[in-house]
């Protein structure tokens, strides 16, 4: 399987925060032949071993994505909903969706005085029904819905939803594929709910007790017209976490992985993430602390439906990482 | 050690969140001369332990004592053309207390900084109204942009350049006071308990990231699995336009809070040791989890009881912080004459208060 | 049921010793073991004759309130919030300040000294005091510690056809309905835990989770109803009358969609109405249960309330009952369902 194919089928699968099944089946199935070990845990975090003599390490992409969750379904059959992890509400008017049985459906807006006036409660879904009792054959509230979009290649540039994370999973995906007999025992985590707090990856680190953390997940670029002042670019190469919200790299961690890059050739950028976090800020807290730190491939467009990440970045990811497990760690 | 000169010496090293290691040897140096074992984690607190004199065969008291010893601070975020840095805050840190301020960029080598500020001509009347932005301020270290990237990477910490200084009586002012206030005030602590017999084994902790989310309390905390927990840091001091209750006065002793995130036979025995010796105490409260060590104590494991004992400061999270050294040594003694005080019949009463 | 008593009984965030004492008594002839902990959690431990599943059934004692932070040198106090309070619903309202629950009103400036751009705003709380009627400073601190927890003064009283007014049945419902739920046998391992401080960052349940290593757990509490004039149906959050409110979501937790499903299944085979909780924000204590060491599946049922958070709340009598039946199948079915169905894995 190519590169490209596991990130179209990772991306355009269904799972949001707390409906994971979906992609967890479609990464299992995946990796199921490359694996020594596989373990489902409480919260749903399909976690992976790949055995090796050295440290332990856990590694964390997140399966889970934004979602809708459906509150209430009015007599006219339209839907009403709240937000799984950060959706803005600007984003969704004429969006389309699609619920986990297929239901497709798209977002509507009551009549507004001002755009300031864009709430979620203003915001409904129409699935195409008129009547309450059609709407419950398709769809019951608690159900979740996620952007409805394939994933396109623009060049060497990927276009989709749910980049986030699911370029990380396909780089943990493409990595254990490609790894023989690593220097380093690896736990390969494919963690739930990290859009709504970093919620798989506690238990899981939890259970794990390893001694070294990395979380692989994307990160905002500071190279679009105006945007926040930020030293990432699409295109230069994975980006080492400094810090972000709920993490600040351990240095041990970030030595490894520059010296990594460096042995390996494998062009690389600093990232300081002022707003974010990730997998690893519950990594790192761990018991009694794990030295952890964040391998990012840029992303523009975060949380939107229309992501955008650099196939040259991931690739290079892939080699980053695989440079780190080889490498026998103290 | 005097604790003025440790003081000293620890306020004006550099230990922004996450890059606490050159101020940590510091304490963990000090620390070793009063202790039987000093250790770090893996997130870089310092561990020091220091056994009780034990009569009995129980089990003995943990008692934790920690302060944090990172300050707040600043980090290069992009290095932009012409070779000037943008920053990235550490901790709570308030943009307007920056501008024009002396900094040290700690790259490769301490490089000498200045944070850049339009000359009043040139400004907008407007701009002098509003305050200036976090985005909008930048490092000028006198370097080209070529020259810079040999030097500077996006990452690289950048503490205020501040020198310790005495102010009248005992007064001291300079930057990281909170907690390096603390830190001292542990130093201190643990040369009393040299003089006192205690039970308790006794862990002295610097904590690291506590700005950043009391991050490294969180593991020692489990790590060490104390009975008690007890946070030393700075609170509010007294000052023109803030009502009364809300702060405490400086120089009138050290500051026991109490509220949910105190167990309150902790908070009755330090203020019930502080009249026994005479100790100036004053009291506050905290309405919920406090934004100390303390509240990552709390629900550590199967919960730890805890405390909470402070140095009023005033200026907080700027690099003028203001403290007086006899609330430090006030509050030092509490805790040692309370640390002398446990026994495992306090220890039962913890739980059976309830 | 201790309903009323629970309701009166005063128990802020952190001084919870009222309520935890009522408690105590209720559940003792009942239970195998009762202890507290660090934090104050009260732990009743019904062992059963099985080993597993070890279910924490949980809810929390503590109730919003306030908090003595100072004095003014004319006796009158100075407090803060404990919990998330409209700072609007304080004036003009009776509380009970402390162990003695010494009495006090909230006071402000009478309207008439108020000048007219003044009257159109909010009352916030620096501008609010508690007036115990002491003359000075002193006087007042002889009565009064700082630190003293405050909780409003409001009976509780049926009222209407089967509803009730009262404070604090956030949670004080949930601690009525757990008591009674301790009354029967089961035949797993049941741990009743009465939670302390679950409304300054649920600490109670944190430490209690990490204790007990529960196989899953369920969360009674007391929720928001909004179904009030002026509000649209979508908004209600919850319906008084409608019975139980089961959980997808609040900020805190994604419950288990399992166990949901048997919840779901239960009430509709015994014709219990149920309701789904229209609204994902707030926190509850399932948030920290469920992330305990290597996660716990974890559930939220709740009795909708009127006003929560407020002085007064309104419930319906009618609503707790048919909490506590959907409770009592749920851990009549829990062996049956047995490792399988309850917790496992897909």
């Amino acid at each position: 399987m190519l590169m490209i194919d596991i990130i179209k089928k990772l991306t355009e699968a269904y799972g949001p925060s707390g409906r994971e099944e979906g992609i967890r089946d479609t990464i299992k199935k995946m990796i199921e032949s490359y694996a020594d070990e596989i373990i489902v845990d409480t919260l749903g975090n399909l976690i992976v071993r790949k055995k090796g003599p050295g440290k332990k390490i856990m590694l964390a992409a997140h399966m889970d994505e934004v979602g809708l969750i459906v509150t209430f379904i009015d007599e006219n059959g339209f839907l009403r909903f709240s937000n799984v992890g950060g959706v803005s509400p600007h984003l969704l008017l004429g969006e389309r969706v699609i619920f986990q049985n297929g239901a497709v459906g798209t977002i509507g807006c009551e009549k507004l005085e001002s755009m300031k006036d864009l709430k979620f409660s203003k915001l409904y879904l129409d699935i195409g029904v008129s009547k309450e009792e059609e709407a419950r054959e398709k769809v019951n509230i608690g159900d979740v819905a996620v952007y409805y979009r394939n994933c396109e290649t623009l060049g060497s540039r990927i276009l989709g939803k749910s980049l986030d994370d699911r370029i990380g999973c396909s780089v943990l995906v493409q990595t254990l594929m490609e790894l023989n007999e690593p220097a380093n025992d690896v736990y390969f985590v494919f963690t739930v709910q990290e859009e709504v707090g970093v919620r798989g990856a506690r238990t899981a680190a939890y259970r794990l007790k390893p001694h070294y953390g990395l979380a692989v997940d994307v990160t905002r670029t500071g190279d679009t017209p105006e945007s926040e002042t930020m030293a990432v670019s699409l295109g230069k190469g994975p980006a080492i976490k400094i810090k972000d919200t709920l993490i600040i790299s351990h240095p041990a961690v970030k030595k490894i992985m520059k010296e990594a890059a460096e042995k390996e050739g494998i062009p690389y950028q600093l990232e300081v993430l002022e707003r974010g976090g990730t997998d690893s800020g519950a990594i790192h807290l761990s018991r009694e602390g794990v030295p952890s730190g964040v391998m990012s491939i840029p992303c523009r467009y975060i949380h939107t439906p229309s992501e955008m990440a650099d196939l040259e970045d991931i690739k290079n990811g892939v080699k980053l990482l695989k440079g780190i497990l080889n490498q026998p760690l103290s | 050690m005097s604790i003025k000169d440790f003081l000293k010496k620890i306020s004006s090293s550099p230990g922004v969140s996450g890059h606490e290691e050159q101020v940590a040897r510091i304490i963990a140096q000090e620390f070793t001369r009063y202790t039987h074992e000093v250790n770090m984690d893996s997130l870089g607190n310092v561990l020091a332990f220091r056994k009780g004199q034990r009569t009995e065969e129980k089990e003995p008291i943990k008692i934790l004592v920690s302060a944090h010893m990172d300050e707040i601070g600043l980090m290069v975020s992009k290095i932009e053309k012409g070779g000037f840095l943008r920053i990235s805050p550490l901790g709570g840190i308030d943009p307007r207390s920056l501008l024009n301020q002396e900094v040290v960029v700690h790259g490769q080598q301490d490089l000498p900084g200045v944070i850049g500020a339009k000359s009043p001509h040139i400004l907008d009347p407007e701009e002098i109204e509003k305050g200036i932005k976090m985005e909008k301020l930048f490092i000028d270290v006198g370097f080209s942009e070529e020259e810079v990237k040999k030097r500077v990477s996006v990452g690289d910490p950048v503490t205020i350049n501040r020198e310790f200084m005495e102010l009248s009586g005992e007064h001291v002012a300079g930057k990281a006071m909170d907690d390096r206030a603390g830190v001292a005030l542990v130093l201190k602590f643990l040369q009393e308990l040299q003089y006192l017999n205690h039970q308790a084994d006794v862990y002295a902790v610097a904590t690291v990231q506590e700005e950043v989310g009391v991050r490294g309390a969180i593991v020692s905390a489990y790590n060490i699995i104390p009975h008690l927990g007890i946070a030393v840091d700075v609170t509010h001091g007294d000052m023109p336009g803030v009502a009364e209750y809300k702060t405490s006065e400086i120089e009138k002793g050290t500051v026991i809070t109490t509220g949910p995130n105190i167990h309150p036979q902790i908070y009755n025995k330090l203020v019930e040791i502080a009249r026994e010796y005479n100790i100036p105490y004053q009291e506050d409260i905290t309405p919920g989890p406090t934004g100390t060590d303390a509240r990552a104590f709390q629900i550590s494991r199967e919960g730890i009881a805890t405390g909470l004992v402070s140095v009023p400061l005033r200026y907080m999270h700027t690099s003028v912080e203001l403290i007086s050294l006899k609330d430090i040594h006030a509050s030092a003694l509490l805790l040692a004459r309370f640390t002398a005080s446990l026994n495992n019949d306090f220890l039962e009463e913890l739980i059976s208060c309830y | 049921m201790l309903l009323k008593e629970l309701s009166e009984a005063s128990g802020v965030s952190g001084g919870e010793s009222e309520v935890r004492r009522l408690i105590k008594e209720a559940v003792e002839p009942y239970v195998d073991e009762l202890k507290t902990d660090m934090l104050g959690n009260l732990i009743a431990f019904k062992s059963g004759s099985k080993k597993a599943p070890r279910l924490m059934l949980s809810a929390h004692m503590d109730e919003v309130g306030l908090i003595v932070a100072g004095f003014e040198e004319s006796g009158l106090i100075r407090f803060s919030k404990v919990g998330g309070i409209d700072d609007r619903v304080l004036v003009s309202k009776t509380v009970l300040i402390g162990e003695k629950k010494i009495p006090g009103v909230i006071g402000a400036k009478a309207i008439h000294l108020q000048k007219p751009e003044e009257r159109k705003k909010s009352l916030k709380v620096e501008e609010l005091y508690i007036d115990i009627g002491a003359k000075s400073k002193e006087e007042a601190k002889k009565e009064v510690k700082l630190g003293d927890y405050v909780s409003y003064n409001t009976r509780y009283q049926e009222i209407g056809v089967n509803y009730a007014k009262g404070k604090a049945f956030d949670n004080r419902v949930g601690c009525a309905l757990l008591i009674e739920a301790l009354k029967k046998e089961y035949t797993f391992p049941l741990y009743g835990v009465f939670t302390v401080q679950e409304e300054v960052g649920m600490r109670g349940a944190a430490v209690a989770a990490y204790r007990i290593r529960p196989d899953l757990a369920l969360v009674i509490e007391g929720t928001t109803a909004a179904d009030v004039i002026e509000l649209k149906e979508e908004s209600y959050v919850t319906t008084l009358g409608k019975g139980p409110a089961l959980t997808f979501m609040d900020t805190s937790v994604i419950c288990d969609k399992k166990i949901i499903e048997t919840l779901v299944e239960l009430a509709e085979k015994e014709n219990i109405p149920i309701q789904f909780r229209r609204f994902t924000g707030a926190n509850t204590d399932a948030g920290k249960i469920s992330l305990s060491r290597e996660g716990v599946r974890s559930v939220v049922i709740s009795v909708p309330c009127r006003y929560i958070h407020n002085p007064v709340n309104i419930l319906s009598l009618e609503d707790v009952k048919n909490t506590l039946k959907l409770i009592e199948l749920f851990l009549d079915k829990l062996p049956e369902g047995g490792k399988k169905q309850a917790y496992a894995n897909d």
